[in-house]
């Protein structure tokens, strides 16, 4: 019969009426429902498996806190495992399967682990997989990693998307119950700016779910029309289904909105992770229902007290036909009351304490009685009593007390305090997050009449604080509904066992091991049992277990204490935090302009940091990347050659004293620079390792431009702000980073004049005489487009490099490809740009790797011992000086044909001299660049070696020992090609 | 956490980069007979602070300022934000 369990009344939609499936059953369900609602109503109470004992479960709770019924969502890569059923709203479609059995839901074959309870006890991981030792690998680890975790991730990439917002607020409202919207109503008559948030996707929290006459209407009526208030004032967001999971510095609050429901009809976001900047936050969570711990307490069919009243009273669901309720407190009385009005047939109440029925009911009651054990293992069907009767029920309501949603309280290390009065802890005074306030029953205010005007109190406090008007406005008027409770955590199970945390099956006997072991603390006995160390971070199990632990200890329960909360409140999808930043989109892509031309080439482009850098271009015929790049190096040594050098970072400098900032930011002098001058700059850290290198033009007195290697150019600006700032304030000097204003080339090769003299306008004299090597200035090319030319060369080669505004930048490099026609010009990518600048022994990335100074890179001579500069003092150190430090040189193969036949340079390798092992004691340095030269034939390598400055000549070892090869090579210089820079003055 | 900038008013930390403890502005006098070790001193030595501490914070998703910002390490609480020059030119830094 389709929802048997259907009674009259409730908040859901009879007129929608949707198509859902379990584990492949097709059921029916309405809109307003939960999946757990939908499934009651078909009197579906078996709906999982538990962790570690695959013991039968069923739906415990109505909300966020639920341990049992979580199950996989979805089917191929849209399925989500863990998923919460009791706050996941019933759609159309939905498809659930239950998860954690290996067989069918009922005919669990890992059940066998219940039976085998005696010894997986508290901690029998460190006590049973001890010996013998090899059977670790072998056995026990793949049989633990296939029985662990729960659920079953689909292994396919997430097909959802998630998104990042930002709001801002003077208040923001955490929880939508009858204290939230009491708080909201007079904080948005106020003025203030107002964000009401609430985990659910119907505001009103218990408002919803209980019987309350509100100013004279029904409760539920109350809270939607003071929603529909306030959802007409412009001074307040609404965030339903918004759970707010953390607190940070300075009112700063993490939440995660839900919105699966439309998002996968409009291709819009799964989900939303809010950063919300609220001035002051009024927290009004209300209170988490706890169970009590008794033999076989986790039967399908045993639920809290308060989830009863949800199913009936919101969702039209009667729980079962014979209900029976196990109370310490008051609230389990207000259970029975409302199954009874609705027609729900209670048979007996039974109540720990020694009292006077609370309220008139129909039914068999029980005081100072106690729920001793239940009946029948897939759905409960009778409980005994420690009177010693047996009642048959086909539903048990338990109710161990409430207790407050403070978690958030204590995000920054603050804790809460015992209340012995509610049996439960209330937020404490000290290293509460700033700013934040709790009123209602989250801050330990049970009664609704009472938490209604601490709402509203709250609310009016705040707002004042914040300096908006005063509020002629009276709280919601109701009725008192007192909370009397004498703590009962749990009753003695004899030989059976009594659960304290379902999610990961923590039963008392597992806590009185522990403390009997010496796990005394909190702390401790949450890590040796798992309590409350589940997906649901043991918001029904922790309080109960300290509970416990105090009993057996025969501590006061202030001495006990409680574990620390910490973010997220509940569950958050990685891929929330991620955001739209995944693959490609996991940082920003940096494009040079020549980017659309380079592709038309069929460049092949290689990340660079952010950027995209042509690598190579490979030609029609070419299949092997040496091909294109020995190519490449051939044409630009014979005739010339473009490469797109945009990347580097550029800084334009302008002061009157950027000479002289210059000069105590680079090792070598900048104080005499003469304008139209570019010179190359050492530039070291304070501790006298090299930084970074670069060139720097005077383009006028008091104008410089500077260009940073591509890989540094952000930390070498971060570094002369705090320069200037922090250390030289009083200098003249204005600086920025236009790296991506302007583009630039390097135009390479003996032919590079002649084809510049093309493009740039002809009143500039770029001739050897008038514009000589080091030479720089602002020109004009392509009947006057404004130009920068420096005359500076990384390939060895008459070069130069010539800068434009970023948007002339394609159309420049197409004039120049033009322009170089009738030389055969070739664009050459970072490849063969990395080739020259090792056959000219050029330092790079792989030589500036921090742990090198400027003499062990064999630029000791440039440093000036004249002045100060960063890095000077430490630089003189003596251990710096040593003479068996490892220096740069060159090394090449005494074979020459050595590699040729293999697919590998000396990149990596480790060098030994020719007597030695290859071992760390016998290590002598290392290869830290090694290239296949066109020009000369054979592999050369730029590498660091002990003493290496004086050791030329000398043969060593490079040994390779990942790739099994050792080749003899000779010290050399690291300028293997044109050593004298003849090439550079023509 | 939230940097209030002297000059762009409240902004947050993702906005800006660490650096450490301000004493990085007293850099030593290289001239000093004592260079080598106050060197040393200034680049290793640091004082490991439970409670008030003065940091260097630049400001680099924004006006590019290096700001000292006075705060609690154990509560965050930020209690002052200085512009770096100002309080390196109070220092005696010149030039």
């Amino acid at each position: 019969m389709s929802q048997e369990n259907r009674i009259k009344g409730g908040l859901i939609d009879r007129e929608k009426s949707f198509n859902f499936t379990f584990n492949g059953e097709v059921l029916q369900g309405y809109d307003g429902d939960t999946l757990a609602s939908a499934l009651l109503a078909n009197n579906k109470h078996l709906v999982g498996r538990s962790f570690k004992y695959h013991r039968p479960r069923g739906i415990l709770t109505a909300g966020s806190q639920e341990p049992n019924a979580i199950m996989e969502i979805g089917t191929g890569a849209y399925k989500d495992p863990n998923t919460r059923a009791t706050i996941t709203r019933l759609y159309d479609g939905l498809e659930a399967n239950s998860q954690n059995h290996r067989g069918p839901l009922k005919f669990d074959f890992m059940a066998i682990n219940d039976f085998l309870s005696t010894f997986l006890t508290a901690g029998f991981y460190y006590k049973t997989f001890m010996w013998p030792k090899s059977f670790w690998e072998r056995f026990y680890e793949p049989v633990i990693r296939n029985s662990a975790g729960l659920g079953r991730i689909s292994m396919l990439e997430d097909p959802d998307t998630y998104d990042k917002g930002f709001r801002y607020c003077d208040i923001l409202i955490i929880g939508a119950g009858a204290t939230g919207i009491s708080a909201a109503l007079v904080a948005a008559e106020s003025g203030a700016k107002v964000i009401l948030a609430d985990e659910d996707f119907l505001m009103g929290g218990r408002l919803n779910t209980e019987h309350n006459e509100i100013d004279n209407i029904k409760g539920n009526e109350w809270a939607k029309q003071m929603i529909a208030k306030l959802a007409t004032m412009k001074n307040v967001t609404l965030m339903s289904d918004t759970t707010v999971f953390g607190i940070y510095d300075h009112g700063i609050y993490g939440a995660i909105e839900n919105r699966y429901l439309e998002a996968r009809n409009n291709n819009k976001p799964r989900q939303v992770n809010w950063r919300i900047y609220a001035k002051r936050a009024i927290l009004c969570t209300g209170a988490t229902e706890r169970p009590i711990a008794f033999a076989n307490n986790d039967r399908p069919g045993i639920m809290l007290s308060g989830a009863v009243r949800t199913y009936v009273n919101r969702f039209a669901v009667a729980p079962g036909k014979r209900v029976s309720i196990y109370t310490n407190n008051d609230e389990g009385w207000r259970t029975a009351k409302d199954l009874t009005d609705k027609g729900v047939n209670v048979v007996a109440i039974v109540d720990s304490r020694d009292i006077e029925p609370v309220l008139p009911i129909d039914a068999e009651i029980f005081v100072g009685t106690d729920v001793v054990n239940t009946k029948s293992r897939m759905a409960i069907s009778a409980i005994k009593l420690s009177n010693g009767k047996t009642i048959q029920t086909d539903n048990l309501a338990v109710s161990g007390g409430w207790n407050p949603n403070l978690h958030l309280t204590c995000h920054h290390g603050g804790s809460p305090i015992w209340n012995q009065y509610l049996a439960t802890f209330v937020p404490g005074n000290s290293k509460t997050p700033a700013g934040l306030f709790v009123a209602g029953r989250a801050n330990g205010t049970m009664d609704i009449c009472d938490a209604i005007i601490e709402g509203h109190k709250t609310g009016l406090n705040v707002s004042k604080e914040l300096g908006f008007k005063d509020v002629n406005l009276k709280p919601a008027s109701t009725d008192s509904k007192p909370y009397n409770i004498t703590a009962r955590w749990s009753v003695d199970s004899g030989k059976d066992r009594a659960w304290v945390d379902f999610q990961n099956d923590v039963t008392v006997k597992d806590i009185i091991l522990a403390n009997k072991e010496g796990f005394n603390s909190v702390e401790h006995v949450k890590r040796y049992t798992t309590l409350g160390m589940a997906t649901d971070q043991g918001k029904t199990s922790s309080v109960l277990g300290v509970g416990i632990i105090a009993e057996n200890l025969s501590k006061s329960i202030d001495d006990t204490g409680t574990t620390v909360f910490r973010p997220p409140y509940s569950p958050v999808a990685i891929g929330a935090f991620a955001g739209r930043r995944r693959g490609k989109e996991f940082s920003p892509t940096r494009f040079t302009p020549t980017h659309s031309w380079a592709d038309e080439q069929n460049a092949i482009f290689v990340e660079v940091g952010m950027w995209y850098r042509s690598q190579w271009f490979p030609k029609k015929g070419e299949t092997f990347w040496r091909d294109s790049v020995d190519r490449e190096v051939i044409q630009t040594r014979k005739s010339v050659g473009i490469c797109d050098v945009t990347t580097l970072g550029k800084i334009d400098l302008k002061g009157e004293d950027v000479s002289e900032f210059l000069n105590k930011i680079y090792v070598n002098a900048f104080a005499k620079l003469p304008v139209g001058k570019t010179r190359y700059g050492l530039m070291l850290r304070e501790d006298g390792m090299a930084m970074d290198d670069g060139t720097t033009a005077r383009l006028s007195e008091n104008h410089f431009v500077m260009t940073t290697t591509t890989a540094n150019a952000v930390n070498v600006y971060r570094h002369m702000q705090f320069c200037h700032q922090c250390l030289w304030p009083d200098l003249d000097v204005h600086m920025i980073s236009v790296t991506e204003q302007y583009a630039q080339y390097a135009v390479a090769g003996p032919n590079s004049r002649k084809l510049l003299q093309k493009v740039v306008d002809p009143e500039f004299n770029i001739s050897n005489e008038a514009f000589p090597f080091m030479g720089a200035g602002e020109i004009t090319v392509c009947n006057g487009i404004p130009a920068r030319l420096f005359r500076i060369s990384f390939s060895g080669e008459l070069a130069y490099e010539v800068a434009v505004q970023t948007r002339y930048g394609d159309s420049f490099m197409r004039a120049l490809m033009q322009a170089g026609e009738e030389f055969d010009v070739i664009p050459y990518g970072t490849e063969a740009l990395g080739v020259m600048r090792i056959e000219k022994g050029h330092a790079a990335g792989p030589e500036l790797n921090g742990q090198t100074s400027a003499y062990d890179l064999g630029m000791g001579g440039l440093v000036s011992g004249k002045k100060d500069f960063i890095g000077y003092t430490l630089g003189l150190r003596e251990d710096l000086q040593k003479s068996d430090r490892m220096q740069m040189v060159g090394f090449k193969p005494v074979d020459k044909n050595a590699l040729l036949n293999k697919d590998h340079s000396l990149a990596g390798a480790h060098l030994i001299s020719l007597d030695g092992s290859p071992t760390t004691e016998d290590d002598e340095g290392w290869i830290s660049s090694s290239v296949y030269s066109p020009t000369l034939g054979h592999y050369i390598g730029l590498g660091f070696i002990k003493n290496g400055l004086k050791r030329k000549g000398e043969i060593v070892k490079a040994v390779d020992l990942a790739r099994d090869s050792e080749v003899e090579v000779k010290i050399c210089s690291p300028h293997f090609f044109d050593p004298e820079g003849k090439r550079l003055y023509v | 956490m939230i940097i209030n900038h002297p000059l762009l008013g409240p902004r947050d930390s993702e906005e800006f980069v660490y650096l450490g403890s301000a004493e990085l502005i007293n850099r030593p006098d290289w001239q000093n007979e004592t260079a080598p070790e106050d060197f040393h001193n200034y680049q290793y030595i640091r004082e490991n602070i439970a409670g008030e501490n003065r940091e260097l914070w630049y400001h680099e998703q924004g006006d590019q300022s290096w700001l000292v910002v006075t705060r609690n390490t154990l509560t965050h609480e930020i209690s002052k934000v200085e512009l770096a020059t100002e309080v390196a030119k109070k220092m005696g830094r010149t030039k």
